[in-house]
């Protein structure tokens, strides 16, 4: 029963939190929100005896990706509320349409299979030397695959997001030779 | 009586149609950014509820898969953030609908 | 001594006890809470105190003594002003995020204190991936800073809090990284698995801690630098220096608000301090075997207590970093060492197996040469020489 409570609670406030991080006229309010759906994300996490997954969630998904995000908002100058023209583009309608449709196609075949509906088996938990022993076993081809994809990402975006220097520098300032800077100063004195 | 498995699939199914709504519905490219995390997460939510429930529990199969996919995400979302720095500063807007030059 | 070394866990068994036997665990949980924030929050009172007398020493003056006896119960005045003085919050500020702010700063410190081995037995909650759910839970408490920053709707304030974010982002990196080595060696992520693993004295006398290795000492030094640069204290307290922002993100807060960020700020050097303690410095265990009789927390406290006069003793002595110098010591400097620590750490614990005459004093020069060669190229050799002397040119 506790456990059902626990739940429920935390359902309701990461569904919350998601509905109000996309409906939301501020940028920033709507950042923050997602960061609390994320921790909420990670709440449940940890009651399915996925602890490391949990942890691992609230560091990377609320420590780092929601202050990108945040940082991102800043940077676009997104705090400004435009109250002339509508947040939402002009389909949202539809939008929101093709959105109950595809919750009802993923729903209704869970509320029609009865073998969903069972209780939980015992749990054996995901302890952490297990988990390395498969990334270095099994999984080490991924794990690598990972290590470079995120060195990539991490270059590429700072890359992409850098602020371009001029190309041309004036020729003048490398033809000046010292010594003539030298005379100038003994002339001034 | 602890929750069955389709309560945390129905949530799953709940979230990812409102990280879909949001990311077709809002203008500002930020935005869909965020519905995508949250499209991204159901899933991961999906797996790790698969991986409890179902069968081989030992073989983590669920819990190695949702870690990539955290990892896979965090890069996506780098580089989507850093594309919208570089088309705010050259177009001035971040909303989809002054990025359409190639439209006509 | 037993008695007195299990004395807080025999207390809460047997006042768990009185209670009904469903209740039981509740009973304990909120025991521990509540001593874990009484204890810290008095630690939090006397470290202000020690703090500007010890500041106040070192600069050859005397800190506050008017109050008490020596001036210890200035915190007491310290806060009766905080609660009484009136919260001002401004007009176009964002009242939710502003009331909030606060709120989220403070209460994953606290959390973090759940992990930590105070004493024989004596962690809160034993997890698994304790290590992970410490810088998990530090990583998620960067919002608040900026949310204060940004809900004053104040540019100072905002650029205060993006500096912070900025800085506390970068500072993550070396200070995860310098502890890689310590779960090599411990081959666990959990703390108690970790302080088990530095038992014991290698050659009779030195014990097993981690600082007497030479990853280990170059990795403590790098931690308590990041650690410093995580809780924005002095020499990397620029987003909140008083001559450069105002107060920086805390510019708007006023009163009890203030004093919940002072609490934070001081409760998350605590919290780093206790791990880099459980970490490096072989947590509650003694020196030697025949110190056992002094309890397991009584040792905690000790090393507890140097490492915050070391840092009290930094903030005496080092003058504020700048941004771009905070972050490109960050990015350039700590993260090539921490990772060339992590290959001292590799090498250490794959020559374990030595069993010649000299074996441990060959492997400790190995790995503190290939670290000083590491500090010595980083430091200086490619990041240009040292400045010129400075040539002044007087008015004629």
């Amino acid at each position: 029963m506790p456990n059902e409570i626990a739940f429920i609670l935390i359902a309701v406030f990461t569904v919350a939190c998601a509905v109000a991080a996309m409906t939301r006229r501020q940028l920033v309010h709507c950042a923050l929100f997602a960061a609390a759906a994320f921790a909420g994300l990670a709440a449940l996490y940890l009651q399915l005896d996925a602890e490391f997954v949990g942890f691992a969630q609230l560091m990377v998904y609320v420590g780092a990706i929601a202050i990108l995000i945040v940082f991102t908002v800043l940077l676009t100058r997104g705090d400004e509320v435009r109250s002339n023209r509508s947040q939402s583009s002009p389909s949202w309608l539809a939008g929101v349409a093709v959105a109950v449709l595809v919750l009802a196609g993923i729903a209704l075949p869970i509320l029609l299979s009865p073998a969903l509906w069972h209780a939980a088996p015992v749990a054996t938990g995901a302890p952490v030397k297990r988990i390395g022993e498969e990334l270095m076993n099994r999984y080490v081809l991924p794990l690598e695959m990972v290590g470079v994809l995120l060195t990539g990402a991490l270059l590429g975006a700072v890359v992409i997001a850098m602020r371009e220097e001029p190309a041309v520098k004036p020729p003048s300032r490398s033809l000046v030779p010292a010594r003539a800077e030298s005379e100038e100063v003994v002339n001034l004195r | 009586m602890s929750t069955p498995l389709a309560h945390y699939l129905i949530l799953s199914a709940v979230l990812f149609s409102i990280g879909f709504a949001g990311a077709v519905a809002r203008r500002s490219a930020i935005l869909m950014l965020i519905g995508i995390e949250l499209m991204l997460n159901a899933a991961n939510l999906n797996f790790i509820a698969f991986w409890r429930f179902g069968p081989h529990p030992e073989a983590l199969g669920g819990v190695m898969f949702v870690l990539f996919s955290i990892a896979i995400a965090a890069a996506e979302a780098a580089v989507g953030l850093a594309l919208v720095i570089s088309i705010y500063r050259q177009r001035e807007t971040a909303q989809v609908d002054g990025m359409d030059t190639l439209k006509n | 001594m037993k008695g007195l070394d299990q004395i807080f866990i025999s207390t809460q068994h047997a006042l768990a006890g009185l209670a009904p036997a469903p209740l039981q665990p509740l009973v304990s949980m909120v025991l521990i809470i509540a001593c874990l924030m009484s204890v810290f929050g008095a630690c939090f009172a006397l470290t202000t105190i020690l703090e500007r007398k010890t500041l106040g020493r070192m600069q050859n003056r005397f800190g506050p003594n008017r109050v008490g006896p020596f001036g210890l119960l200035q915190p007491m005045a310290d806060g009766i002003k905080m609660i009484i003085k009136e919260d001002i919050v401004p007009f176009s500020a964002d009242h939710a995020l502003h009331f909030l702010a606060p709120l989220v700063l403070t209460v994953p410190i606290w959390l973090a204190f759940s992990v930590l081995p105070f004493g024989r037995n004596m962690t809160a909650v034993e997890l698994d991936a304790g290590i992970l759910f410490f810088f998990a839970i530090g990583s998620a408490s960067e919002l608040a800073v900026f949310m204060a920053g940004w809900s004053s709707q104040n540019k100072y304030s905002l650029v205060g809090a993006m500096r912070a974010v900025a800085q506390m982002i970068s500072y993550e990196v070396p200070l995860v990284l310098s502890s890689v080595p310590v779960l090599m060696a411990a081959g666990s992520l959990s703390l108690s698995d970790i302080v088990q693993a530095q038992s014991g004295c290698a050659l009779g006398w030195l014990p097993h801690w981690n600082v007497f290795t030479p990853w280990g000492l170059a990795g403590f030094a790098l931690f308590l630098i990041a650690a410093a640069a995580e809780s924005n204290r002095c020499p990397f307290d620029l987003p909140e220096g008083e001559s450069e922002l105002i107060a920086g993100y805390l510019t708007e807060y006023s009163g009890f608000k203030y004093a919940l960020f002072f609490l934070g700020e001081y409760l998350g050097l605590f919290a780093v301090t206790g791990l880099a303690v459980t970490l490096f410095l072989g947590g509650w265990q003694a020196p030697a075997a025949w110190l056992e009789w002094v309890p397991s927390w009584g040792w905690f406290a000790v090393k507890f207590s140097a490492i915050i006069f070391l840092a009290i003793w930094i903030r005496a002595t080092l003058p504020r970093l700048r941004m771009d110098q905070l972050l490109n010591f960050a990015w350039k400097f700590l993260v090539p060492l921490a990772l060339i620590n992590l290959l001292v750490a590799v090498a250490w614990l794959k020559t374990g197996t030595w069993r010649f005459p000299a074996a441990a004093e060959v492997r400790w020069l190995l790995g503190a040469s290939v670290l000083a060669i590491a500090y010595v190229c980083l430091g200086r050799h490619w990041n240009g020489p040292a400045p010129r002397p400075r040539q002044y040119s007087y008015a004629e």
